[in-house]
């Protein structure tokens, strides 16, 4: 073991299996039902409660904590399911330490706030152990909403509108659906293939057909979708990568960070997915920190995340700096990538330039430093891809290079509503921000389509 | 040093922590169990005639319910007085009273209501050289059904009579345990004075119910698919024996009758409380059957530390102390002024204050203030209730201030008045009397 533990290169089976198992177990286990108690009961049930003002989907988390501290769990999760369909996946990767336990009261009494999302997993874990689906169709509406990708946002969108009566076709590119839950969520953070089961949950409800490999663009125009449906939602997420604009990115062992995640998150034996022994991120949000953690547990003895800016400015919480720190993940800051040094076409090191602020403006200030590394990760942000939109001569207009949308969702094209990543709007790239989009829209959907909602 | 030496009617223990009459006391390997973790004194599982021993249910005898993490906050029991020989009692009585002459020893008894039978216990226990006997008039489940226990608990011509038989046919101090199931719990210490008794014990159990089985529709505890009503002590019964040892300690016609105060004593600071009330030292089951007999040690300390540090030098500094404060609400004070106040820097913003007020009481605590979460007082509306006081999460967060006389009453427009008022002299009050002019 020891010997491969430290191969050169980049190389698979670093760890024994019993490894593997242990580093991509859950993060945070899940609470029994005596730790659901007592962490409920530490709830004050607030009045106006600033977790649910916080929470993107403003789930009552009074209530739902109550309903578990009065042994009535699924009556709990159905709170949770009334704003948020994808609760179970929320519950176990939203950033809670920036969103409703911040605002949690006992945070600010104690700097212990109430384990909402934790609480959160142990109700949903319970109705969806069970199977228990809490919403029957409205009678059907004889309307047919098209909904482009099987992400958070869509799925959240065809819920709504399967609920209200309407026949909804979600139209997604990949072989799988769930976006990102499913090929770009840290591993830890859902295991046991929650995305999946979490698909067949949200679909249960009726009405909602997936077709896995239609891309839009590719197999479908917009125009088309327009002209066979009543409505069109667009989930789309963010296909691209930004570029590192470094020399040499191109050669061997320089990657995109959501490439390899997915491809761990597909992987059926993580001992058959090489990483390097010495790894370096470039990024400093979400991603960065995923990427990096993943490749020390899958047995990197090196990785460092390199950010061009400070701490304060790095867009991973807190926690999650944290959490990369305790796996041995180093973190180092006012580092911009300048080169990529490659020996016989592959990384072998990565040259970098301090930084620092000229006023608002970064600038490099010459000294460079080279860091020995067999794989970089370039973690530096998604974008939006517009083509598969505007193949037709319809055009929807775009802001800030993302789908330019109203406060319900509505693009510039009648008929057609946008929602989570791919849209320029206030909300966070979040997975909660996304279902949160999706429902609204599909509110909004659904009032267009029925008049105010009379159908 | 504190000093913490009980005397109760003669009786003497180290310290005032007595355990009550209940399995704790109800064999000598107990009972020499708790003398070694320092327990002052022990009133002996409740003895009953002899002849064949009582016989106890062989299901579950206990219910109870909790607060948070499962704390126990109140237990109940179907159990009868022991079930054991009478002659193995008296035995181990004797002998463990030999082994340990510094700890109070006092046998609780429960014979049937007729003269003979209490005449035919009497020397016996008193051959045991125990320090007295405390008569169960209290036990409100099984025994009561064959007319003993709360049955002679809750007539007070009987407790009458029978502590008149015991002070015939015993020297020993008679300890008179009442059941705390009836309407005035003065009538039955009324009685027991007037029989003779040199103190009394309360309270014992109170009937209940703890909780009922929704899928079997039994009460618990469940005994094949049926229960009973049995006792209920524990922490949650404290407010109500600390009410009943007040009545007693105040009433004038059985004011200095020595009070062993019993219900739900916990900590030290509940011992405190019953003392100060009036009673001359306590008794406690249910917390020693939660967490065992070492509980004592934190009571003991607690005690001396808290009178160490008020310059309390012994239990007679302490005993009766509040008993003057207790009074009816007819004679309070109704001049008396205080408003709620919120330290902005303890409030964590929980809102539940206002909810508290808007909602069920006086609408007088913002939620919003220019468009910001602010919680404050509108003392214009404030009655004063003290309810935010106990519902806000946070300790002295929110306090009741006194307005001194002379200030305005924001609520009332008038200024607060220096004279004491109450009732009876108010003006809305038809019976008022005439002030004095
Ligand atoms: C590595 C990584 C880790 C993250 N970790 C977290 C986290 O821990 N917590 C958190 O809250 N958020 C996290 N996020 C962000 C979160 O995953 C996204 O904000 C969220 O998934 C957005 O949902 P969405 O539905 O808008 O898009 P996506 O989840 O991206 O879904 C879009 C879907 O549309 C499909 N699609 C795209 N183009 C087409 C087309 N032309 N035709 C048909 N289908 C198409 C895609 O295949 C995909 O299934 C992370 C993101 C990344 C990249
Ligand atoms: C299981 C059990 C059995 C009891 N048995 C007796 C008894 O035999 N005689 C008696 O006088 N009181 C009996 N009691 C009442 C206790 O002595 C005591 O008065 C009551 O529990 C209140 O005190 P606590 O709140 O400290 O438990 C019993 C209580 C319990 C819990
Ligand atoms: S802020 Fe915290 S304590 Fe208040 S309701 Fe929300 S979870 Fe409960
Ligand atoms: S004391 Fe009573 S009336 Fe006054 S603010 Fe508090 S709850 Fe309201
Ligand atoms: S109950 Fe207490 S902590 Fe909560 S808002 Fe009111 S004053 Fe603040």
């Amino acid at each position: 073991m020891a010997l491969s533990l430290h191969k050169e290169g980049i190389a698979g089976g670093r760890l024994s299996p019993e490894q593997y198992a242990e580093n991509f177990s859950d993060l945070h286990p899940p609470l029994d039902d005596h730790e659901a108690l007592v962490e409920a009961d530490r709830c004050y049930f607030c009045h106006d409660a600033p977790c649910m003002t916080a929470c993107p989907t403003a789930i009552d988390i009074p209530l739902f904590i109550r309903q578990i501290a009065t042994g009535n769990p699924l009556g709990s999760a159905k709170t949770i399911f009334d704003q948020n369909i994808l609760g179970g996946m929320c519950a176990r990767v939203c950033p809670t330490e920036t969103l409703c336990e911040e605002a949690c009261v006992r945070e600010t009494a104690e700097g212990k706030p109430v384990q909402i999302g934790r609480l959160q997993r142990y109700a949903t874990d319970v109705a969806m152990g069970r199977n228990k689906q809490f919403y029957t169709r409205a009678a059907p509406t004889g309307k047919r909403i098209a909904v482009v990708g099987a992400g958070p946002a869509g799925l959240a969108c065809a819920h709504r509108l399967a609920r209200y009566g309407h026949e909804v076709t979600i139209l997604e590119a990949r072989p799988k659906s769930g976006g990102l839950n499913e090929y770009g969520i840290a591993a830890y953070k859902s295991t046991d293939d929650f995305a999946q089961a979490e698909v067949d949950y949200v679909t249960a409800i009726g009405g909602i057909t997936i077709e896995n490999g239609k891309a839009l663009g590719r197999d479908y125009r917009l125009s088309d979708l327009v002209e066979a449906y009543d409505a069109v939602f667009l989930g789309m997420g963010l296909a691209g990568v930004n570029a590192l604009r470094a020399e040499g990115e191109d050669c061997d062992g320089v990657a995109d960070a959501v490439d390899f995640i997915a491809e761990l998150r597909q992987a059926s034996d993580l001992a058959s997915l090489p990483v390097g022994r010495r790894v370096v991120v470039i990024g400093g949000g979400m991603t960065a920190i995923d990427v990096a953690v993943q490749s020390k547990l899958l047995g990197a003895e090196e990785v460092t995340i390199c950010y061009r800016r400070g701490k304060e400015q790095m867009n991973a919480s807190e926690f999650e700096q944290e959490l990369a720190a305790a796996k041995g993940v180093v973190i180092r800051h006012w580092l911009q990538p300048r080169r990529v040094v490659a020996d016989g076409g592959k990384v072998s090191a990565i040259e970098l330039e301090y930084t620092t602020l000229d006023g608002d403006r970064l600038i490099g200030t010459g000294e460079t430093i080279t860091l020995r590394a067999d794989q970089v990760f370039k973690a530096i942000g998604q974008s939006f891809v517009p083509e598969p939109l505007n193949g037709a001569s319809m055009t929807v207009e775009l802001e800030r290079g993302r789908i330019k949308v109203d406060a319900e969702g509505r693009t510039s094209m009648p008929k057609v509503w946008a929602g989570g990543d791919c849209v320029a709007d206030a909300r966070e790239d979040l997975t909660v921000s996304a279902v949160a989009a999706g429902r609204d829209a599909g509110e909004s959907i659904h009032r267009a389509l029925t008049s105010n909602g009379r159908a | 040093m504190a000093d913490i030496r009980n005397n109760f009617v003669g009786i003497k223990s180290p310290n005032p922590f007595w355990l009550a009459s209940a399995p704790p006391t109800d064999k000598a390997y107990n009972v020499v169990r708790a003398f070694k973790a320092g327990w002052g004194g022990v009133v002996w599982k409740t003895l009953g005639e002899e002849g064949p021993p009582i016989v106890n249910v062989n299901g579950p005898r206990y219910g109870a319910i909790w607060g948070a993490d499962r704390r126990l906050l109140g237990l109940n029991n179907i159990e009868l007085i022991t079930d054991r020989e009478l002659q193995v009692n008296l035995q181990e009585i004797k002998q463990v009273k030999k082994e340990w002459p510094d700890r109070a020893l006092v046998a609780s008894i429960m014979v049937p209501c007729v003269e003979e039978s209490w005449k035919a216990i009497l020397p016996a226990v008193e051959e045991t050289e125990c320090d007295g006997i405390e008569l169960n008039f209290g036990c409100p489940h099984g025994m009561s059904e064959r007319g003993m226990g709360s049955a002679v608990g809750q007539v007070p011509e009987y407790i009458e009579m029978v502590v008149r038989w015991c002070k015939n046919y015993t020297r020993m101090p008679v300890i008179v345990k009442l059941t705390p199931n009836i309407t005035d719990i003065r009538y039955p210490a009324r009685a027991a004075k007037k029989g003779g008794a040199d103190a009394v014990s309360l309270i014992n159990t109170i009937s209940s119910i703890t909780s009922v089985n929704l899928d079997t529709f039994s009460p618990e505890p469940s005994i094949d698919g049926k229960g009973t009503h049995g006792g209920y002590c524990g922490p949650a019964v404290k407010p109500i024996a600390l009410n009943m040892v007040a009545e007693i300690a105040r009433d004038p016609e059985t004011r200095g009758l020595p009070i062993s105060g019993i219900g739900g004593v916990t900590t030290w600071r509940d011992a405190a409380e019953f003392l100060a009330l009036g009673a001359g030292n306590v008794q406690v089951c249910t917390a020693a059957m939660t967490y065992g007999f070492k509980i004592v040690q934190e009571m003991i300390a607690g005690l001396e530390n808290w009178m160490d540090e008020k310059g309390h030098r012994s239990l007679d500094d302490v005993i009766g102390r509040a008993t003057p404060n207790v009074t009816d609400w007819q004679y309070l004070n109704l001049n008396y002024v205080a408003k709620a106040h919120i330290n902005q820097d303890l409030c964590i913003k929980c809102g539940r204050c206002h909810i508290a007020c808007e909602d069920t009481s006086h609408q007088a605590i913002t939620a919003m203030v220019d468009g910001v979460r602010h919680f404050e007082v509108l003392e214009e509306e404030c009655v004063g209730c003290n309810l935010c006081v106990n519902v806000c999460p946070v300790e002295n967060c929110i306090t009741m201030q006194p307005l001194p006389a002379g200030t305005l009453d924001k609520r009332t427009g008038k200024p607060v008045s220096p004279t004491y008022a109450n009732w009876t002299m108010h003006p809305n009050n038809p019976m008022a009397k005439a002030a004095a002019e």
